[in-house]
C-alpha cells in the first residue's frame, strides 16, 4: 500500500502520537454512542411504549442526555487533538522544509521552479495534514461505525439485517465507479482554472503591450476561450455529479423501501417489533453514508501519499556543503584572491562554463570582468563565493584554498551585487541592512549616499522607513541597484563583486558611485562585470572572457591598443561615439 | 513554542496584512450581484426551482408513509394489501426523486456556472477597456486576485446558495406545518430547540469564521514569506542570512500554529453543541411523546414520523448558516469586482469621436500641464511642434518628463491642461482605437507572452501572413536567431522564460512594432545591459524601423541621441532646450555638459 512514506515521515508525527491516542480512544466512544441512539429509539417503543411501563420514561430521558453530554465531550476531544495532530505536525515539517530552503544548495534552485516548490510546501504540506487530521480517523472510523452498525442490525434481526445489505455491493460499485470518472474531471477543472490564471496574469502584466498596440479586442476573445473552457469542464463534473449522486441516493432509498417491505411483513407476522423496525432505519443509513464518503477518504489516503513523496524528494535534498552546523566565527580575509587552473561544468550541462582560468587580485586591486552573455564572467564570482565547487582547479584566498574557510566566513567577506537587484518585502533600511542586521543608522545612511542612493530614498514619503515589495512601492531598476549595492557596501567587505550592478544607472550616476566605491576599496579587492567599458576600463587587471575562456588580458591601456583584439572592437563600437560627438565642431575633450 | 530570542526591533519582512472584520448587510450589493441572474430567470431558473420543489416535496411525504400510515395503519391492522400499496408508493416517489435530483444538480451547476461566467467575462472585458492610471496604481497580483479568487468565490453562492435557501426554507416549514397537523402540543415542546440550533448555526459559526479568517491572513503571510524566500535566496545566500530568515519563519510559523489551534478549539465545538440540542429534541420526544401516548393523545406512527423529522430538522438550519457564510464571503467578493466595475476609463472617447485614416504624423503639444496625482506636476507647460517623420530624442534624469510626453501621445492618459494634437486634430476627439492603430509604442521591458515566436510577433498585426511575421523578423535581423531555435518561429516562449536574452527580446519588439505598421513610433529605450555584439544589432534595427516614421524616442544611448532630428532636453517637466546635436553643441549648453561630462567621466577614473 506504500506505508514506507508515511513511516519515512514518521519524525514529523509521530513524537505527537499522544494526541493521536486521544483522539482514537475519544472516537471509539463516539461511534459507539452514535450507535445506541437507536437502540434507544427502539427501547422506548417496545419497551415503553408499546408495554405500558411509562415509568422508566425518565431514566431513559436521563440516561440517554447523560450518554449524549458524554458524546459531546468525546466529539471535541477527538476532533481537537485529532487536529492538533495535524497541525502539530506540519509545524513541525514546516520548520525542516524552510531550513532546507535555506540551506539547500545553489544547483537545486539553477533547476528548480519557484511554482512547483510553493505547491510543494503549501497543497502538499495540506494534503499531508488533511490526512493526517481527517483523513486517517475517518478510515478508522468507517471500520467502528459500520462495525457497531452491523453487529447490532444482527443482534436484531439476521434476515432482516442480511436483506438492507443486499443493497450495498451496488452502492459500492457505484461509488467506485463515479471516484474513477469524478477524479480526472477535477483534475480538468484545476488545470483549466491553472490556465485561466496564467491567461489573466500574462494579460494584466502586459497590460501596456496589449493597450499600445491596442489588442484589447484579440485579448478578450483570448480570454474568452478559457473562460468558456472553464465552464464546460465545470459543467462535466456537475454531470458526473448529477449522474452519480441522485443513484446513490436511490439505492440507500431503496434499502429502506426493501426494509420497509420485509421489515413490515416480519412486524405484522410477530418476528420483529416496530422499535427494532424503526432502528433499522437509522441503522442502515450509519452504513451507507461512510460508503457513500469511502472514495473520498480513500481519495485523501492516495493524495496525501503523493504528497508526502514530494515532500520527501525536498527534504532528501543534501544540504549546502556545511549545512546548518556552520561556524558561527568568521576571520577577517586580506583579500588576495587566485584561481589556477580553474574549470567548471554546472550540473546537467555538457559544456564547460569556465575553461582553465588563472589570475590572481592583490588587495587594493580591481579585476574588469567583461564578455558576451553567457561567457562565463558570472560562473568566476559564483565560485569565488564557493557557491559551486569547480571541476578542476585551484580557489585560493589569502593563500588558503577556500575549502579551508567555513562558508561563513568567505560569505561575511564577500560583499555581491548581483546581476536581478532583488529586494525584500521591507523597509528600505532593512533592505540596506539584510546583510548586517544590527547596523547603525548613521552607517546604513553613509553606505546609501555612497550608493548614490540617500538623495532619492530622501524623497520618498516615508524615506529609509518606505515599504518596499509586494503591496509596497514600486522602484525603477536604477534605483534597485542603487539600494543593493548599498547592501553590499554595508558588510564592510573585503572583496565586493558587482555583476553588471550598474547597468540601469545613468552614467554619470555610475560615475559617481564609481568614486565612492574607490574610496571604500582603497584596500579591498573589487571584480567588476560591466558590458560597457566605462564601467570597468579604470581596472588594474581586465580578463575578456569568451566561451568559458580568458581570450585577452590586461589593463585598458594594454587591450586597446591590441589593434584586431576582442576588447579593442568592443571599445570601437562604444567609442566611435565620442568622435562623432565631437568631430562637428572640432572640439576634443 | 514560544521564540525564545527576543526580538530586538520590528520584524525583518513586511507583509500586508488586512483586518478581519464582518460588514455590514448590504442589501444593495446584494440586489446588484443578483442581477446577474436576469438572463436566467425566464429559464433555468424557475426549472430548477421546479426539480427542486419535486425533491423537497418527496424528502417531506417519506416520513409520513412510513411512520403514520405504515405503522399506524398497515401494521397495526395487519393490513399486508395497504403494505404493499405503500411499499410501490414509496418506491414510486424514490424513483421521482432521483429523476428529480439529477436534473436539480445538473440545473443548478448550469446557473451557477453561467452566471459566473458571465461576471468573469464582463469583470475582465471591463478592465481592458480601463486607462493607464488604473494599472498604475494596482499590482497585477491584486488585479488578478479579483478575476480569479473573488469570482470564484461567488460560484458556490450561484451554483448551490439560491436554490438551496428556498429548498431548506421550504423543508424547515414543511416539516414544523406537517408536525402541527399531527400533534400541536409535541411539536411546541420540540420547537424549544429551533432557537438553540439557529443560535449556534448563526453565533457560534460566526465565532469560527472570524477564527478561520485569521488562519487564513497568517498562511498568507506565511506563504507570502516563503515565495519570497526562493526568488530571494541568492541574495540570502551572498549575505549568509539564512539563521536570521529562519528565526523570523519560526515566528510566522509559531503564529499560524496559535492561530490555527484556537481556531480548531473553536471549531470543534461545533458538532457537540448541535448534538447536544439534537439529543435535547430527542429526549423532549420521547418523555412527552410517551406522555402523549399514555394519555392516547398520540400514536406510535405519529411517534416514529416525528423521530424521521427530527432527525431532518438540523440539515436545513445548517446549510441555512452556510448560506449566510456564503452570502458575507460573496459580499466581500462582489465589493470588490463592483469596486474595478465601478471605475471609469479616464480617457473618455467622445461619442461622435474622429477616425483617423490616413495621417502625416505631425504632433502638437500646445501649453501642455500634467499630473499623475494632485501635489506633483509632471509635464509644466510643455509646447512641442514634431514634423511628419521626425525623430525626436527627449533626453533628462529619471522623472524629468519624458515618458510622460510619450504616453500622451498614445492617449494613455489626458493632459491636465493644454492639448496635445496629432495632424491638427485635438486627441480627445479622436477615436481611440484609430489612434493606437497609428501610434505604436515599444516598451522598454518587452513583454512575452506564452505562445511561440510567431505568435508573438504577430501580436502586432494578428492578420498578418506568416510571411510577412518573416520578412518583420528579417528586417530587425531577427530571423537569424529565430531560426537558430530547436523549433524556429514555432519555439514556444514564455514570460519569464530564458529562451531569449534581452537583447533577443527587444529585437522581437521590434519585429512586433514593425509587424504594426504605424504612422508614429513612440520607442522606450532598454536601459539593460546588452553585450556589445547585441547592442548593434539593435542600432541597425533601429534604423529600419524608424524608416519613414515619425518616432519619439525616449533616449539612454547617444548614437541614438546624436542621429534624432530633434533632442529635446528637459528636467522637472519642463523643456530646458531643443535642437540637432550640432545646433545643442554649439550652444553649449545644459546638453553640451551632458555629452562633455559623460566622457570626462569616461577617462577620469
Amino acid at each position: 500500500m506504500g506505508l514506507e512514506t508515511f513511516k519515512r515521515l514518521k519524525d514529523f508525527y509521530w513524537p505527537y502520537k499522544k494526541y493521536f491516542y486521544w483522539s482514537i480512544l475519544t472516537l471509539i466512544l463516539v461511534s459507539g454512542i452514535t450507535v445506541i441512539y437507536p437502540m434507544v429509539l427502539q427501547f422506548t417503543i417496545d419497551e415503553i411504549i408499546i408495554k405500558g411501563e411509562y415509568s422508566t420514561v425518565p431514566y431513559v430521558a436521563i440516561g440517554f442526555i447523560l450518554l449524549m453530554v458524554i458524546k459531546g465531550a468525546a466529539t471535541y476531544t477527538h476532533q481537537f487533538y485529532g487536529d492538533l495532530f495535524g497541525i502539530r505536525s506540519v509545524y513541525e515539517l514546516r520548520e525542516s522544509l524552510y531550513e532546507k530552503l535555506q540551506f539547500l544548495p545553489f544547483d537545486y534552485y539553477d533547476n528548480a521552479k519557484t511554482g512547483d516548490l510553493m505547491s510543494r510546501l503549501t497543497a502538499d504540506v495540506e494534503g499531508f495534514r488533511f490526512f493526517l487530521s481527517f483523513g486517517f480517523s475517518q478510515l478508522i472510523n468507517f471500520v467502528l461505525i459500520i462495525g457497531f452498525s452491523l453487529s447490532v442490525m444482527f443482534f436484531y434481526s439476521v434476515p432482516l439485517a442480511l436483506i438492507t445489505l443486499c443493497m450495498m455491493p451496488f452502492l459500492a460499485i457505484v461509488v467506485y465507479k463515479f471516484d474513477k470518472e469524478v477524479h480526472p474531471a477535477f483534475r480538468g477543472i484545476r488545470k483549466s482554472m491553472a490556465n485561466l490564471n496564467t491567461k489573466v496574469q500574462e494579460n494584466i502584466s502586459g497590460i501596456n503591450t496589449v493597450k499600445s498596440l491596442s489588442r484589447e479586442d484579440f485579448e478578450i476573445n483570448k480570454f474568452d476561450t478559457s473562460n468558456e473552457d472553464y465552464k464546460s469542464q465545470y459543467l462535466t463534473t456537475s454531470h458526473i455529479w448529477a449522474k452519480y449522486f441522485p443513484v446513490m441516493e436511490l439505492i440507500g432509498n431503496l434499502s429502506v423501501v426493501l426494509l420497509l417491505a420485509y421489515g413490515g411483513y416480519l412486524v405484522i407476522q410477530g418476528n420483529l417489533t416496530a422499535g427494532e423496525l424503526v432502528a433499522f432505519f437509522s441503522l442502515v443509513w450509519y452504513i451507507m453514508g461512510p460508503i457513500m464518503n469511502l472514495g473520498f477518504i480513500m481519495n485523501t489516503f492516495s493524495q496525501s501519499k503523493a504528497s508526502g513523496e514530494r515532500l520527501l524528494e525536498v527534504l532528501d535534498e543534501q544540504f549546502e556543503m556545511e549545512g546548518k552546523d556552520r561556524e558561527l566565527e568568521t576571520v577577517r580575509f586580506h583579500g588576495e584572491v587566485k584561481f589556477k587552473n580553474v574549470t567548471h561544468r554546472y550540473k546537467n550541462e555538457k559544456k564547460e562554463a569556465l575553461k582553465d582560468i588563472s589570475f590572481i587580485a592583490k588587495p587594493g586591486q580591481t579585476i574588469g570582468l567583461i564578455g558576451a552573455t553567457g561567457s562565463g564572467k558570472t560562473s568566476i564570482t559564483q565560485l569565488l563565493s564557493r557557491f559551486y565547487n569547480p571541476e578542476s582547479g585551484k580557489i585560493k584566498i589569502d593563500g588558503k584554498p577556500l575549502e579551508d574557510y567555513s562558508l561563513r566566513t568567505i560569505r561575511k567577506n564577500i560583499g555581491t551585487v548581483l546581476q536581478e537587484s532583488f529586494l525584500f518585502s521591507s523597509t528600505i533600511k532593512d533592505n540596506i541592512s539584510y546583510g548586517n542586521p544590527y547596523a547603525e543608522m548613521d552607517d546604513i545612511i553613509n553606505a546609501a549616499k555612497r550608493a548614490q542612493a540617500h538623495d532619492f530614498i530622501m524623497e520618498l514619503p516615508d524615506g529609509y522607513d518606505t515599504i518596499l515589495g509586494e503591496r509596497g512601492l514600486g522602484l525603477s531598476g536604477g534605483q534597485k541597484q542603487r539600494i543593493s549595492i548599498a547592501r553590499a557596501i554595508l558588510i564592510d567587505p573585503t572583496i565586493l563583486i558587482l555583476d553588471d550592478a550598474t547597468s540601469a544607472v545613468d552614467m554619470e550616476t555610475e560615475f559617481r558611485i564609481q568614486k565612492a566605491l574607490k574610496e571604500v576599496m582603497s584596500d579591498r579587492t573589487t571584480f567588476i562585470i560591466a558590458h560597457r567599458i566605462s564601467s570597468l576600463k579604470h581596472a588594474d587587471e581586465i580578463l575578456v572572457l569568451s566561451n568559458g575562456k580568458v581570450i585577452e588580458r590586461g589593463t585598458h591601456e594594454e587591450l586597446i591598443h591590441q589593434e584586431s583584439g576582442a576588447y579593442r572592437k568592443i571599445y570601437d563600437i562604444q567609442y566611435q561615439d565620442k568622435d562623432k560627438v565631437f568631430q562637428m565642431n572640432g572640439q576634443g575633450v | 513554542m514560544q521564540n525564545d530570542q527576543q526580538t530586538k526591533k520590528t520584524p525583518r519582512f513586511k507583509y500586508s496584512s488586512e483586518q478581519v472584520i464582518d460588514k455590514p448587510f448590504n442589501w444593495g450589493q446584494i440586489i446588484r450581484l443578483f442581477q446577474y441572474m436576469k438572463p436566467y430567470s425566464k429559464n433555468l431558473l424557475p426549472k430548477a426551482i421546479i426539480a427542486m420543489m419535486v425533491s423537497t416535496a418527496v424528502r417531506l411525504v417519506v416520513p409520513i408513509f412510513i411512520g403514520v400510515l405504515t405503522f399506524d395503519h398497515a401494521i397495526k391492522n395487519k393490513d399486508t394489501n395497504l403494505l404493499v400499496t405503500l411499499i410501490v408508493a414509496i418506491a414510486g416517489l424514490y424513483l421521482l426523486s432521483w429523476g428529480a435530483n439529477t436534473l436539480r444538480i445538473k440545473w443548478m451547476n448550469y446557473l451557477g456556472q453561467y452566471v459566473i461566467y458571465d461576471i468573469r467575462q464582463h469583470l475582465f472585458k471591463h478592465i481592458q477597456r480601463l486607462s493607464h492610471r488604473f494599472f498604475d496604481q494596482r499590482s497585477a497580483g491584486s488585479i488578478l486576485v479579483r478575476i480569479i479568487n473573488d469570482v470564484n468565490s461567488l460560484q458556490d453562492l450561484f451554483t448551490n446558495g439560491v436554490i438551496n435557501v428556498l429548498m431548506d426554507v421550504i423543508l424547515l416549514f414543511g416539516i414544523i406545518v406537517i408536525m402541527f397537523i399531527y400533534s400541536p402540543e409535541l411539536t411546541l415542546a420540540i420547537m424549544v430547540i429551533l432557537p438553540l440550533m439557529f443560535f449556534i448555526s448563526t453565533s457560534l459559526r460566526k465565532k469560527i469564521r472570524r477564527s478561520w479568517q485569521v488562519v487564513r491572513i497568517k498562511q498568507a503571510k506565511l506563504n507570502s514569506h516563503l515565495n519570497e524566500s526562493i526568488q530571494g535566496i541568492r541574495v540570502t545566500k551572498s549575505y549568509t542570512q539564512e539563521e536570521e530568515n529562519m528565526d523570523f519563519f519560526n515566528g510566522v510559523n509559531n503564529e499560524t500554529y496559535d492561530s490555527w489551534k484556537t481556531a480548531t478549539q473553536q471549531n470543534a465545538l461545533f458538532r457537540p453543541f448541535v448534538e447536544m440540542s439534537n439529543a435535547i429534541g430527542t429526549v423532549i420526544l420521547l418523555w412527552f411523546g410517551s406522555y402523549l401516548i399514555q394519555g392516547g393523545a398520540l400514536d406510535i406512527g405519529v411517534f416514529v414520523t416525528f423521530a424521521f423529522y427530527l432527525g431532518m430538522f438540523w440539515e436545513p438550519i445548517s446549510r441555512l448558516g452556510q448560506v449566510y457564510n456564503q452570502l458575507l464571503v460573496g459580499m466581500a467578493s462582489s465589493e470588490r469586482i463592483f469596486e474595478f466595475l465601478d471605475e471609469k476609463p479616464n480617457v473618455h472617447e467622445k461619442d461622435n469621436a474622429y477616425s483617423f485614416s490616413t495621417i502625416k504624423g505631425e504632433i502638437e503639444f500646445k501649453n501642455v500641464e500634467f499630473s499623475y496625482n494632485a501635489d506633483r506636476k509632471a509635464l509644466k507647460g510643455i509646447d512641442l511642434t514634431i514634423q511628419g517623420g521626425q525623430t525626436v530624442a527627449l533626453v533628462g534624469h529619471t522623472g524629468s518628463g519624458k515618458t510622460t510626453i510619450a504616453n500622451l501621445v498614445s492617449r494613455f492618459y489626458d493632459p491636465t491642461s493644454g492639448a496635445v494634437e496629432i495632424d491638427g486634430k485635438d486627441l480627445k476627439d479622436v477615436n481611440l482605437a484609430s489612434l493606437r492603430e497609428k501610434v505604436s509604442v515599444v516598451l522598454q521591458d518587452t513583454f512575452i507572452f506564452s505562445g511561440t515566436i510567431k505568435e508573438n510577433i504577430r501580436f502586432g498585426r494578428p492578420s498578418a501572413s506568416d510571411e510577412e511575421v518573416q520578412n518583420a523578423a528579417k528586417a530587425v535581423g531577427a530571423h537569424a536567431f529565430i531560426e537558430r531555435l530547436s523549433n524556429g518561429y514555432e519555439t514556444e516562449v514564455e514570460e519569464r522564460g530564458n529562451v531569449l536574452s534581452v537583447g533577443e527580446r527587444q529585437l522581437l519588439s521590434f519585429a512586433r512594432a514593425l509587424l504594426a505598421d504605424p504612422d508614429i513610433l513612440i520607442l522606450d529605450e532598454a536601459t539593460a545591459s546588452i553585450d556589445t555584439e547585441s547592442e548593434q544589432k539593435i542600432q541597425r534595427a533601429l534604423k529600419t524601423l524608424l524608416n519613414g516614421r515619425t518616432a519619439i524616442i525616449i533616449a539612454h544611448r547617444l548614437s541614438t541621441i546624436r542621429e534624432a532630428d530633434n533632442i529635446v532636453v528637459l528636467d522637472h517637466g519642463e523643456i530646458m532646450e531643443q535642437g540637432s546635436h550640432a545646433e545643442l553643441m554649439e550652444a553649449e549648453g545644459i546638453y553640451y555638459h551632458l555629452v562633455v561630462s559623460q566622457f570626462k567621466m569616461l577617462d577620469a577614473i
